[in-house]
C-alpha cells in the first residue's frame, strides 16, 4: 500500500459563528473574515506538516485547490506545490487535483506541472478534477460545458505532454494554433494523471479505459461508497475495458485521526471533524450541485445519497462520521482494522489520508501522523 | 391566487423545425402572436394567453433545450434559439408575426429581431433579458434557493404563496424541471443573461416595439428599461406598479389590455 499525506489547508482562524451567518463558507462568505498575517502563520504550519511527512515515510504530499472559500486556501496549488519541491527530496508531489474546465487556456496548466515535473526531477503526479459546484459560481465558466471543457481540456494536456510540438490544436473550447511545450514534462511519457471524484459512473467509465487506467480516488465518502465505488471501477475494467484493474488504481481519501485510545482519538478529532463538515463543507445544492454540472440522472441520485452534503440544516456529530466511516478516526489498532476492512473488500492500495482537517491544532495533526506513521502504515506495507 | 388559466390549456402539439422537434401549444384566431417563454420553461397556460386568444391565434412554444422538446446538438447559445425562431418565422406562419417575450424569450426576440424583422410584425418585450446596465447586476437566480427564487419572482407574494404550497412535482415533472434548469444555466449562466454583442445592434429592429417593466422586479431591474428605449427608436415603455418579473402574470388585467390595444394598433 501507498500512502499519501493531503491537505486542504482549511482557514482554522475563521469566526465559524460569525460565518454561519453566511449562506456558506464558499464564494460568499466576506473575504474580511481572512486575516492575511494569520492566513501566513497557517500556511508555515501546515507547510511544516507536509514536509514532515516525508520524514515520517509518507510516499505522497498531497495539495489540492478550491477557490474563493475557508475550505481550503490554495486557490493555486502549484505553488505550494513548488514550495514543497524546496523542502523535499524523495517524496512524490501530487496535485490533487488542477480545475480543468474553469480554466481560460488549460496549456499553462500543461506547462506549470511541466515545469514542476522538471523541478522535482520526476516527482510529480497530477490530478485532474472538473471542480466543485461552487467553482462555476465563482470563476463564471458554465458549468452546462464542465464536462466537454474537462474533455478537451484533458486531451489537449495529455497532447501538449506528448507530442511533439508544434501543433495545432482544434477544439470546440479551446483552440491553439501553436502548442510546443517548454519545458516539457521530465517523467516518459508524462507525469501519473490521478482522478479524484466524489464518484459516477461517467467518470469510472472513462479513467479505468485501457488507454487511461488513471487511479480513481473516491473522496469524503460514507465507507458503503466508497467499497460500492472501487468495485465498480474494477467491475467496469473488467466487464467494459477486458482487463484487471491494479489495486494501485484504486485510491480512497479519508479524513483520519489516530491517538492511543479510541476514547482519545474520538475527543481529539471531535472539533476538527465536526467544524469541517458542518463549517467549512456545507453549501445549498444551488452551489454544489448546479444545474448541467452532473448528468440530470446523476444529480437526482447524488440528491438521494449526498445527504451529508448539500445541508445546512444537518449537524453530524463525530459518531455519525465515524459510524457511516467518512471518517477513521481511533486507536491504532481501529484504524488498521478499518482500512484493512476495506482493503479486505475492494483491494485498494492507494490511501490518501487527511491527517489535519477543520480547526484540529498543529500539535494533534503532529501526533496523528507520527503514530499513524510508526503504528499503522508498517503494518499496511 | 392562481396563475393558471380557468380555461382548458390546449393539447400539445408538435411542431417541427429543421429536424428539431419542439412542444407547442396553440388558441385563437386572427392575427399570429408568438410568445418566448422565460428561463422557467413552459409556464401553464397562463390567463394571459387565454385572452390573447380571444382576438389572435396565439402560439406558445417550448424552445430548443426546454421541457418537451428537443435538445438539438448544435444548440449552444441564445443567437442559436434566435436564428431556431428565424426559421420558425419563416416556416410555421403565413403572415408576419407579433412576437412577444418574457425574460429571456424577450432577449430571444431582441436576437432574432435585431437580425431580420420582415416575418416580424411588432416586438413585445416583457422583462427581457439580453442586455446589461452596467453597474445594476441582475438578480442571482443561479445561487437563491427554489423558495429564494420564487419569491423573488414576485412582488405580490400571495402568488408566491399559491406556488410554494402545490404539491411536489411528480417524478415526470421533476424531470423536466430538471431540463429546464440545465435549459437556464446553458443560456443564461456566462455572460450573465446578457449578449455582450446585442445592445449594439439594436437599432437594427425596425418594426412597432414595446417594453413592459415590472417597477419592483427583483430580477432584471426595471432600470433596464430605459436602455432598451434609448437603443431602439420609438419604443414604448411602460413600467407597471406593484408587479415583479412577469408583468404578464402578475398584473394580467392591465398587462393584457395593454398588449391588446398595442398589438391592434401594430397591425392595423
Amino acid at each position: 500500500m501507498k500512502f499519501t499525506c493531503f491537505h486542504l489547508m482549511p482557514y482554522r482562524p475563521l469566526d465559524l459563528k460569525a460565518a454561519a451567518e453566511h449562506r456558506s463558507a464558499w464564494v460568499v462568505l466576506p473575504n474580511s473574515f481572512y486575516d492575511p498575517k494569520k492566513g501566513a502563520a497557517e500556511y508555515d504550519s501546515y507547510l511544516d506538516q507536509l514536509t514532515y511527512a516525508e520524514k515520517l515515510g509518507f510516499d505522497v504530499i498531497g495539495v489540492n485547490e478550491h477557490h474563493q472559500t475557508a475550505y481550503g486556501m490554495m486557490p493555486a496549488p502549484n505553488l505550494i506545490a513548488s514550495a514543497l519541491i524546496q523542502r523535499t527530496k524523495t517524496a512524490k508531489i501530487a496535485v490533487l487535483g488542477r480545475a480543468l474546465p474553469i480554466v481560460g487556456n488549460p496549456i499553462n496548466i500543461a506547462e506549470e506541472f511541466a515545469m514542476l515535473d522538471v523541478l522535482s526531477k520526476g516527482r510529480l503526479i497530477s490530478g485532474f478534477v472538473r471542480g466543485i459546484g461552487a467553482e462555476y459560481h465563482s470563476t463564471g465558466v458554465n458549468p452546462a460545458f464542465s464536462h466537454e471543457r474537462f474533455h478537451e481540456a484533458h486531451d489537449l494536456i495529455i497532447k501538449a505532454w506528448t507530442t511533439t510540438g508544434p501543433f495545432e490544436f482544434e477544439g470546440n473550447h479551446f483552440r491553439n494554433r501553436y502548442v510546443n511545450l517548454w519545458p516539457r514534462p521530465y517523467q516518459t511519457p508524462h507525469p501519473p494523471v490521478w482522478i479524484p471524484s466524489m464518484g459516477s459512473r461517467e467518470t469510472i467509465e472513462w479513467a479505468s479505459a485501457p488507454e487511461r487506467k488513471y487511479p480513481f480516488l473516491v473522496t469524503f465518502s460514507a465507507e458503503a461508497a466508497v467499497v460500492r465505488y472501487l468495485n465498480m471501477y474494477k467491475e467496469t475494467a473488467q466487464a467494459m475495458h477486458g482487463y484487471a484493474a491494479s489495486g494501485s488504481q484504486l485510491g480512497w481519501a479519508v479524513p483520519l485521526y489516530v491517538a492511543d485510545t479510541d476514547e482519545r482519538a474520538k475527543k481529539e478529532a471531535k472539533a476538527g471533524i465536526e467544524s469541517l463538515f458542518n463549517n467549512f463543507l456545507p453549501m445549498p445544492w444551488e452551489m454544489l450541485l448546479p444545474p448541467g454540472y452532473t448528468s440530470n440522472a446523476s444529480l437526482k441520485a447524488t440528491m438521494k445519497i449526498r445527504t451529508a452534503l448539500g445541508s445546512r440544516a444537518r449537524n453530524q456529530t463525530v459518531d455519525e462520521l465515524m459510524g457511516n466511516g467518512t471518517a477513521v478516526i481511533g486507536s491504532p489498532r481501529t484504524v488498521l482494522e478499518k482500512i484493512e476492512r476495506v482493503r479486505g473488500q475492494t483491494g485498494l492500495e492507494n490511501l490518501i489520508v487527511m491527517p489535519q482537517f477543520g480547526v484540529m491544532p498543529d500539535e494533534f495533526a503532529k501526533r496523528n501522523m507520527e503514530l499513524f506513521a510508526s503504528e499503522v502504515i508498517p503494518k499496511l506495507r | 391566487m392562481s396563475v393558471i388559466s380557468p380555461a382548458e390549456p390546449p393539447k400539445p402539439e408538435t411542431l417541427v423545425t429543421r429536424g428539431t422537434r419542439v412542444r407547442i401549444r396553440r388558441a385563437g384566431k386572427g392575427k399570429p402572436v408568438l410568445f418566448l417563454h422565460g428561463a422557467g420553461g413552459w409556464p401553464a397556460w397562463l390567463p394571459f394567453f387565454e385572452r390573447l386568444s380571444h382576438h389572435f391565434a396565439v402560439t406558445v412554444p417550448e424552445h430548443p433545450g426546454f421541457g418537451g422538446s428537443d435538445d438539438p446538438h448544435w444548440l449552444r447559445d441564445v443567437p442559436d434559439l434566435a436564428m431556431h425562431y428565424l426559421d420558425v418565422l419563416d416556416g410555421a406562419f403565413a403572415s408576419p408575426v407579433h412576437v412577444i417575450g418574457h425574460s429571456l424569450g424577450g432577449w430571444i426576440a431582441a436576437e432574432a429581431a435585431a437580425r431580420n424583422t420582415r416575418r416580424i410584425a411588432s416586438l413585445t418585450l416583457l422583462a427581457p433579458a439580453g442586455i446589461r446596465v452596467k453597474g445594476v447586476p441582475p438578480g442571482d437566480n443561479f445561487i437563491w434557493s427554489p423558495e429564494e427564487a420564487i419569491r423573488n419572482r414576485y412582488h405580490d407574494q400571495s402568488f408566491a404563496d399559491a406556488l410554494l404550497a402545490a404539491p411536489p412535482p411528480d417524478e415526470a415533472q421533476l424531470d423536466l424541471d430538471l431540463q429546464n434548469r440545465v435549459a437556464a444555466v446553458k443560456f443564461g449562466w456566462e455572460p450573465r443573461w446578457f449578449n455582450p454583442a446585442l445592445e449594439k445592434w439594436l437599432h437594427r429592429i425596425d418594426v412597432p416595439t414595446q417594453v413592459i417593466w415590472g417597477v419592483q422586479d427583483k430580477i432584471l431591474p426595471s432600470a433596464y428599461a430605459a436602455l432598451w428605449g434609448e437603443r431602439i427608436r420609438g419604443a414604448r415603455i411602460t413600467k407597471v406598479e406593484a408587479c415583479g418579473h412577469s408583468p404578464h402574470i402578475e398584473q394580467c388585467d392591465l398587462v393584457t389590455a395593454h398588449v391588446i390595444d398595442f398589438l391592434e394598433r401594430a397591425g392595423a
